[in-house]
């Protein structure tokens, strides 16, 4: 079926098209005008201002891993978020504590922690999988490299961005 | 054919070339970016140098490294020839336009031949062979299309451009583009004749009619350049780029240039033409010293720089014609827009001498 669009039947003033095309002009000078005279508020120039203060709570940036109170790596390599991890950006070797460690308790340690963030989706759910509170998704957004090996965190990098986490595994307390 | 006069035409030509008018081009091609940008509420390149002012330096580099790539199937002299025939023709322009008073007695014009505005339209239409031999060359639908277009939109332009400036010459009597300039020093420039006999009516009522040729030389300009609202040779939405979609690095860059040059031209010659020139009220010419000689070029410069901006202020506003409004617009009004025009200031001449 077909649609007939109304036309609208001009005047000979409107036909001219001149008034139209002043206005037009006009308002395109007035954009100009006031952003010469700095009264529109253009987008935000990103390397020299951030939007760093504003991000929410909740924002998922790169994934690190953190160390406990007494510097121990929180990490007991149990390979959860491994499995998890959807385009498999993460690779860890673990490796066996020996008896003499003074936390000898956890048994394993993480030898090697690779996280490739070119693979990296942010989707959390390492952060969610971990049973032992030690990898979580920072902040950090601006994320470059030159070449593709740049861009794979390894574990002294992700303990870097992690930093130091206080307090005992508290993960599920509020569901118990 | 002495020296003095070969070395000053040599000087000149090398000086309004290499120091203003191919830095011009490049910073035409800048300021369209940052004032487009502004109108529609954007920055705009501001990130090479102090507010971006080497944008151009930067985009030359890139398009001088970039590989001249070539299409398999093109017409390979053609193909080659093409960007600088799109180039060459806006350039030439200049050299007969007046772009200032005297410096040092030497006058400020590089060839002062006596059929000025003729030789403008002559070569001013070779522009169009640059774009059919690249939409040709090209061998490919979009550009050929876009070629196709370029050639039947310019010639019907052509003929509102050149009928549009024949009141000028009525009342100049010459075609020299000097004595235009002279005759405005003397009467007032065309659209605003507030020197000489400033109380006169018939110069006054020439106005009118000026003002119209002065508006479809403007229009018949910016069809001529291939600008919008007129730039359906190159409409990216429609023919992916038109003439240069096969074009790659430098000679890219040519048929930009040339387009940009054009526009500089066309402004120079609506500033010559309409708003005298070189001329200012109250600035004495070159003959009263060397710094008023400078002046007077720096005043010719910034008043083609103003009408360079009313052109990408067009540009940014206007949305582009349809291809039958375009045709109908340059054959139905302006056509007869300026023959009428003819007339009346004829008529104007004849009884009202002035």
């Amino acid at each position: 079926m077909a649609i007939t669009v109304p036309r609208p039947n001009l005047n000979w003033r409107e036909r001219l098209y001149l008034p139209a095309i002043v206005a037009g002009l006009a308002i395109t000078f007035k954009h100009f005008k006031n952003m010469i005279f700095g009264r529109t508020k253009v987008t935000m120039e990103y390397p020299e201002q951030k939007w760093d203060a504003n991000l929410p709570e909740h924002y998922r940036g790169a994934p690190a891993l953190v160390r406990d109170a007494d510097g121990r790596v929180r990490c007991v390599a149990c390979q959860l978020c491994e499995f998890i991890c959807p385009p498999r950006a993460i690779k860890m070797v673990p490796g066996e504590l020996p008896r003499t460690d003074r936390f000898a308790k956890v048994e394993k340690f993480p030898e090697e922690f690779d996280i490739d963030m070119v693979r990296c989706i942010f989707c959390g759910l390492c952060e969610e999988v971990c049973p032992e509170q030690a990898i979580f998704l920072r902040k950090d957004y601006a994320i470059t490299g030159f070449t593709r090996e740049d861009m794979v965190h390894r574990k002294d990098k992700l303990l870097e961005i992690g930093g130091v986490m206080h307090g005992v595994v508290l993960k599920w307390n509020e569901k118990k | 054919m002495d020296t003095f006069f070969v070395t000053t035409s040599l000087l000149k030509i090398l000086g309004i070339l290499f120091l203003v008018i191919l830095p011009m081009v490049s910073y035409a091609v800048y300021a369209e970016r940052r004032v487009s940008a502004f109108m529609q509420d954007r920055l705009g390149p501001n990130r090479v140098g102090p507010a971006g002012l080497f944008q151009p330096v930067a985009d030359v580099a890139k398009l001088l490294l970039k590989e001249s790539f070539s299409p398999a199937n093109v017409n390979t002299f053609y193909y080659w020839l093409a960007p600088c025939l799109a180039l060459i023709p806006a350039l030439i322009t200049i050299a007969v336009v007046p772009f200032g008073s005297t410096l040092f007695g030497v006058p400020m014009v590089i060839a002062d031949v006596n059929v000025g505005i003729l030789y403008v339209f002559a070569v001013a239409s070779l522009g169009v062979y640059g774009i059919v031999l690249a939409g040709w060359a090209s061998n490919s639908k979009y550009p050929f299309l876009g070629g196709v277009r370029s050639s039947s939109q310019m010639i019907s332009y052509e003929l509102s451009l050149g009928l549009a400036v024949i009141p000028v010459f009525l009342v100049v009597g010459n075609l020299r583009l000097t004595s235009v300039v002279r005759y405005q020093i003397e009467h007032g420039w065309f659209i605003a004749p507030f020197i000489g006999d400033w109380t006169n009516i018939g110069k006054w009522l020439l106005t009118i009619p000026m003002f119209i040729s002065f508006v479809v030389f403007m229009i018949a300009v910016f069809a001529e350049t291939n600008r919008l609202p007129f730039d359906l040779p190159e409409a990216e939405q429609e023919l992916a780029g038109g003439y240069h979609t096969e074009y790659a690095g430098m000679k890219f860059a040519l048929f930009f240039l040339g387009e940009y040059a054009a526009m500089i031209s066309g402004s120079a010659l609506v500033v010559t033409l309409f708003f005298g020139g070189w001329h200012f009220p109250g600035i004495p010419d070159g003959a009263h010293g060397w710094v008023f000689g400078l002046i007077n070029i720096a005043l010719f410069f910034a008043k083609v720089a103003i009408v360079i901006f009313i052109f990408m202020w067009v540009r940014w506003t206007l949305p582009r014609f349809r291809f039958d409004q375009l045709m109908r617009l340059g054959w139905l009004f302006f056509f007869e827009i300026a023959l009428v025009n003819i007339f009346v200031v004829a008529g104007i001449m004849a009884f009202l001498p002035t």
